[in-house]
Order: C-alpha cells, then sequence, then structure tokens
C-alpha cells in the first residue's frame, strides 16, 4: 500500500465519519464543525486527485467563508434540535425517496462510466492532460473560453440571489440619525460656528446663536 | 539515647547484575534501532525525504519561534518609545529575556478551564489557532529555494490557512460560554471574512502580473522584469518590486492585513475597553500563550506575504556590489522587519476604530477600490503588454 492510498483512506474514512457525526450529534454547534472537517477531508481527496486549485478554492469559499457564517447562524440562532427532531417519522418517507431518487442517479452516473460499450475509450479519453498541467491555468483556458456564458450565468444567479437577500432584509427605519461620512467630511468651519461678538453686561441673545447647516442656512 | 546500628555491607552483586542487564539492554535496543534505521534509509524511498523534510521544519520552526520571541519584545519596545517610556527592560540586558520570561510564567501556571464551557473545543480552540499560523509558514520562500514545500497554488495556501485563522477565535469564544468572549467571536466572524474579500482582490491583482500562483515564482517576477528593466536601469531592483506599480494596492493590503490579523486599529475582537479581553477573556496560563502566539505567527505570515508580494521577497534593494553579498534570507528577515515595524507603528499611534466603520472601510472603501484595480490593471495589461 502506497502513501497516497494510506492518505485516500485517511481521508475518506474520516470524511464519511464527520459526515455521520453531522446528522448524528446533538449539538448543532458541534454539527456544524463536523461539517467543516469533512470539507476539510473532501479538499485533502481533491489534493490526492492533483486538482490543488479546487482543494484551496473549496478550503477558501467553503470552510473559509461559508461555514464560518453557517457557524455564526447557528451560534447565534439556538437551534432546539429536540424540538426539529420531533417531526421525525413524519417526514421519514419523503426523506428516504429522496435518498433513494439520489441513490439511483448515483448509480446510474457510476454504471454508464463502468458499463458503457465503449467505457474503455472514454476513460481513456478524459483522462488526457494539458501539456502544462497547471490547474488554475488548465481551468482558466475552458472556463473564460468554451464555457464563458455559462460562467456568466451562473455568476448573474448568484446575484439576484444576492440583492433578493438584501431586499428581503433591509429595512430602512423611519426617524433614525444615520451617519453620513461625505457629510461630515464636506462640513466646513463657516458652515458650522459662528463667532459671536458679546457685549459687556448683556450676553448672547437667541438672535445671535443659532445653527448653520451645511449650506449656510440658519436651522 | 539514640540506638546506632550500621549500615549494613551492601553486596555488589546486584548493582554489577543490573548495571550488565541494563547494558546488554541499551546494546540490543540501539542494535535493533539501527537495524530499522538501516532498512528503512536503504530499502524505503520515502524515509530519508521524511527525515529531510521534519528536519527542514523543525529549522525553520526554530527559527521562526526564536524570531517571534524578539518581534514581540521589539513591537512592546516601540509602543513605548512612542509613549516615552522604557519598555521591558528587567529581564536580562535591556529586556532581552522578557519573552522567554512570559513564555515560562503563562507555562507554569495553571490552566483555569470554566465549568460551563465546553472542554473540548475550549482547548482545542487556541490549538487550532496556534498550529494553522504555523501551518502556513509551509510554503514561503525565505530565500530562493528555501520553502519547505515549493507548492503550485502556494498564495492560495496561505490566502486558505490565514482565513481559517477565524476558527480558533469563534470556537473560543463559543466554547467560553459567556458573553464578552461570545460578543468578540461574532466581531471577529464578521471583521475577518469582510477583509478576505479585498486581500483576495489584492492578490488577485498580483497574480494576473506574475501569471503563477507559485510564491517562488512571484519573487523571480520582481526580479526579472518591471520598472527598473524598461528605464533601462536593471541593477535598480527596487524600481521592480510592485509596491510602486500596485502603491494603492500595497496600501489595502498592509490595512486589511492589520484587519485580518486582529492588530490595533481593527482589534475589536478582543477591545478591552469594551469587552474585557473578547474572546480570551477566559483563557489563561498555555491556551492564552498559545492565543497570543498564534496571533503573532498570522502577523508574521502576513509580514512576509507582504514582503513577497510587493517588496521583491529575498532580492537585494540594489543589485550592485555590497548589497548581492548580503543572503537573500537576511534581506528577507529585514524587509519582514521593516513591514512589522510599520504594524507596531500603526498600533502605537492609531485609535481603535468604531465597528460600523470598519465595515464601512471594508465593504464600502477597500471592495470597490480594489476591484476597479482588478479591472484597471488586467486592462493596462492586455492592452500595454507589460510584464509578458
Amino acid at each position: 500500500m502506497s502513501v497516497v492510498s494510506l492518505f485516500f483512506y485517511l481521508f475518506s474514512g474520516v470524511l464519511i465519519a464527520s459526515a455521520v457525526m453531522v446528522v448524528s450529534s446533538r449539538n448543532p454547534v458541534h454539527a456544524v464543525l463536523f461539517l467543516i472537517l469533512a470539507f476539510f477531508n473532501a479538499a485533502g481527496l481533491f489534493l490526492l486527485m492533483g486538482a490543488e486549485f479546487l482543494a484551496m478554492i473549496l478550503i477558501v469559499v467553503y470552510v473559509g467563508a461559508v461555514a464560518v457564517l453557517f457557524l455564526f447562524v447557528v451560534m447565534m440562532l439556538d437551534v432546539d434540535f429536540a424540538e426539529l427532531r420531533q417531526g421525525f417519522l413524519q417526514y421519514l418517507p419523503l426523506g428516504a425517496l429522496l435518498t433513494a431518487i439520489f441513490f439511483l442517479e448515483l448509480a446510474l452516473v457510476l454504471g454508464t462510466w463502468q458499463l458503457a460499450p465503449d467505457a474503455l475509450a472514454l476513460r481513456k479519453a478524459a483522462t488526457a492532460m494539458p501539456v502544462d498541467a497547471m490547474n488554475a491555468r488548465a481551468l482558466g483556458r475552458v472556463l473564460y473560453t468554451e464555457y464563458v456564458y455559462f460562467f456568466q450565468a451562473a455568476g448573474l444567479i448568484l446575484l439576484v440571489a444576492m440583492i433578493g437577500a438584501i431586499v428581503l432584509t433591509l429595512r430602512e427605519r423611519e426617524g433614525v440619525r444615520r451617519q453620513s461620512i461625505p457629510q461630515q467630511n464636506a462640513r466646513t468651519k463657516a458652515g458650522s460656528m459662528v463667532v459671536v461678538d458679546v457685549p459687556v453686561g448683556q450676553g448672547v441673545s437667541n438672535e445671535g446663536v443659532f445653527r448653520k447647516d451645511a449650506a449656510g442656512q440658519k436651522v | 539515647m539514640v540506638d546506632y546500628t550500621p549500615p549494613a555491607k551492601k553486596s555488589l552483586v546486584g548493582p554489577i547484575i543490573l548495571g550488565t542487564l541494563a547494558f546488554v539492554g541499551l546494546a540490543v535496543a540501539a542494535f535493533v534501532a539501527f537495524v530499522v534505521l538501516r532498512y528503512l534509509v536503504v530499502q524505503t524511498t520515502w524515509f530519508v525525504p521524511l527525515l529531510v523534510v521534519a528536519g527542514k521544519t523543525l529549522l525553520l520552526l526554530a527559527g521562526l519561534l526564536i524570531f517571534i520571541a524578539y518581534i514581540l519584545l521589539a513591537d512592546r519596545k516601540i509602543w513605548a518609545a512612542v509613549q516615552l517610556r522604557r519598555g521591558p527592560n528587567v529581564v536580562g540586558p535591556f529586556g532581552l529575556l522578557q519573552s522567554f520570561a512570559d513564555f515560562l510564567k503563562f507555562v507554569l501556571k495553571e490552566p483555569v478551564v470554566p465549568a460551563s464551557a465546553d472542554k473540548v473545543l475550549f482547548l482545542l480552540a487556541p490549538l487550532l489557532t496556534c498550529v494553522l499560523a504555523l501551518a502556513a509558514w509551509a510554503v514561503i520562500p525565505v530565500n530562493a529555494g528555501w520553502a519547505i514545500a515549493d507548492i503550485n497554488v502556494g498564495v492560495l495556501y496561505i490566502f486558505a490557512i490565514s482565513s481559517l485563522g477565524v476558527y480558533g477565535i469563534i470556537i473560543g469564544g463559543w466554547a467560553s460560554n459567556s458573553k464578552y468572549p461570545f460578543l468578540g467571536a461574532l466581531r471577529s466572524a464578521a471583521q475577518m471574512v469582510s477583509y478576505e474579500v479585498s486581500i483576495g482582490f489584492v492578490i488577485i491583482t498580483v497574480l494576473m502580473i506574475v501569471g503563477s500562483l507559485n510564491l517562488t515564482d512571484i519573487v523571480i517576477a520582481q526580479q526579472d522584469k518591471g520598472i527598473a528593466n524598461m528605464l533601462g536601469v536593471p541593477w535598480f531592483t527596487m524600481l521592480n518590486w510592485f509596491f510602486i506599480p500596485l502603491f494603492p494596492m500595497f496600501v489595502i493590503f498592509f490595512i486589511s492585513a492589520l484587519a485580518e490579523t486582529n492588530r490595533p486599529p481593527f482589534d475589536l475582537p478582543e477591545a478591552e475597553s469594551e469587552l474585557v479581553a473578547g474572546f480570551m477573556s477566559e483563557y489563561g496560563s498555555t491556551p492564552y500563550l498559545l492565543f497570543m502566539l498564534g496571533e503573532y505567527v498570522a502577523i508574521m505570515t502576513m509580514c512576509a506575504l507582504t514582503v513577497i508580494l510587493f517588496l521583491g521577497g529575498w532580492t537585494p534593494p540594489l543589485a550592485i556590489a555590497p548589497f548581492t553579498w548580503v543572503p537573500g534570507v537576511v534581506w528577507f528577515v529585514l524587509k519582514v522587519c521593516v513591514v512589522f515595524f510599520g504594524f507596531a507603528m500603526v498600533k502605537a499611534m492609531v485609535p481603535r476604530y468604531r465597528y460600523d466603520q470598519l465595515m464601512r472601510l471594508g465593504w464600502k472603501v477597500f471592495l470597490p477600490l480594489s476591484l476597479a484595480a482588478v479591472v484597471i490593471v488586467a486592462g493596462v495589461l492586455q492592452i500595454t503588454g507589460w510584464y509578458r
């Protein structure tokens, strides 16, 4: 057994174990942490396949950003999982159906790869490596030429999702004084202070003390 | 009167037998070890490279940790000098052994785990911070070919590892099961994710110029081509470094690095005037030490990354005689020190940001600026054909 297969079994073993722990652990925060461990091992598997760029992107995007926000939300929400599990039996048929469909599709994908009449030729064609095996460059060449429209479409879908989330959550409350940095920076001495020549013994009359806005108007 | 009984004469037989047995045992153990080692060295292909990597790693780690002990002292001394104090000056000459005294103090203290804390995660968090911060150094080339792992996606690796640093803070803050640490953890999560975005874009501008994700390639690109070569003064290598053509990016990267490593003025996760000590409130002794060590290692990583991306890595500022005699690693360390001096001065001079201002700076100032820079740099490279 070579070192590579040793690491393969290590990564896949930990990956499966942590995936099981994601759905079975009692504490939601622990579940998210196991999910992160699963991501990490998936990145390790990518590395073993030579897809170093994908592995790093998986860690940067999923572990470094998405999972942080997951964790953020789960910690804030204080989800009561015991309550969530009440309807377990009720949803069991639906869940089982989805699982069956998923496994069927997986079997179809792998089956065609193995059993198609020209499977051997297909597999040989797929393993043709580009001359310069630089991951990032090879991906970029395909992504921004052949698949550029799909790439743009995916970007637009993400943008729509982002705008949707902002529209749903943004609320402009009335009567809240907000800080406006441009306005603060535009403040000048002339617009914001007045030097009053106070006559001795008379004090400052109401007439003399006033505030001006940025345009120099009395407020 | 006390009865005095002379000690019984000890027989020498026991010790002799024991000694002989121990000697034979040692000899057998040494022989077995020799045979196993010989087998590993001669018969297997992986053992010697493993030993070499382990040796390199140990060397780098030892050097890095001792360097950080003095960087820590320098940080405190600079801070003190700005405030017209003396700083630590008691342990050792000029306080040179202060960091080691602090280290011993932390290690010898009793670690206290709060009763209601999640104990495993509570202790895992500082370990995670420290290990992740040290792991980033695996790919940093301190001289030509001196990286432990000279991988193709070096920049991405460092970016990924530094983005994982947030987990130590979040987990520590949550596992403490206490208000202030939790608030610190939440702040840190939002802050580090925000500033990663602009750091990513800044790195992309450099990558577009270099055309490679490898850290060694990035440094070599600053040696071979650039402004100095265009002006016809190739010995003036300083002009080749990317901090001149990408000066705005250099500034954004420096400030984002401060935020990413939770340094003042962006140390809101541990803002002591608001949150006691933030995510570290419940920590003491060795776990606290690990947090602090991880933080300083992360700062060093960011300094090293600044040096590699913008300040020409190990290359000398002028490629003429007295400068080229100095080995590259010395230049690298010197440049890291200069960048760290910037970090320390910022800590001493700039007041802490308010949280909404921090978010505004990240999302409304740095993100548009760096995004625009990516477009501009790409356009300029495409149109003019520089750096081909």
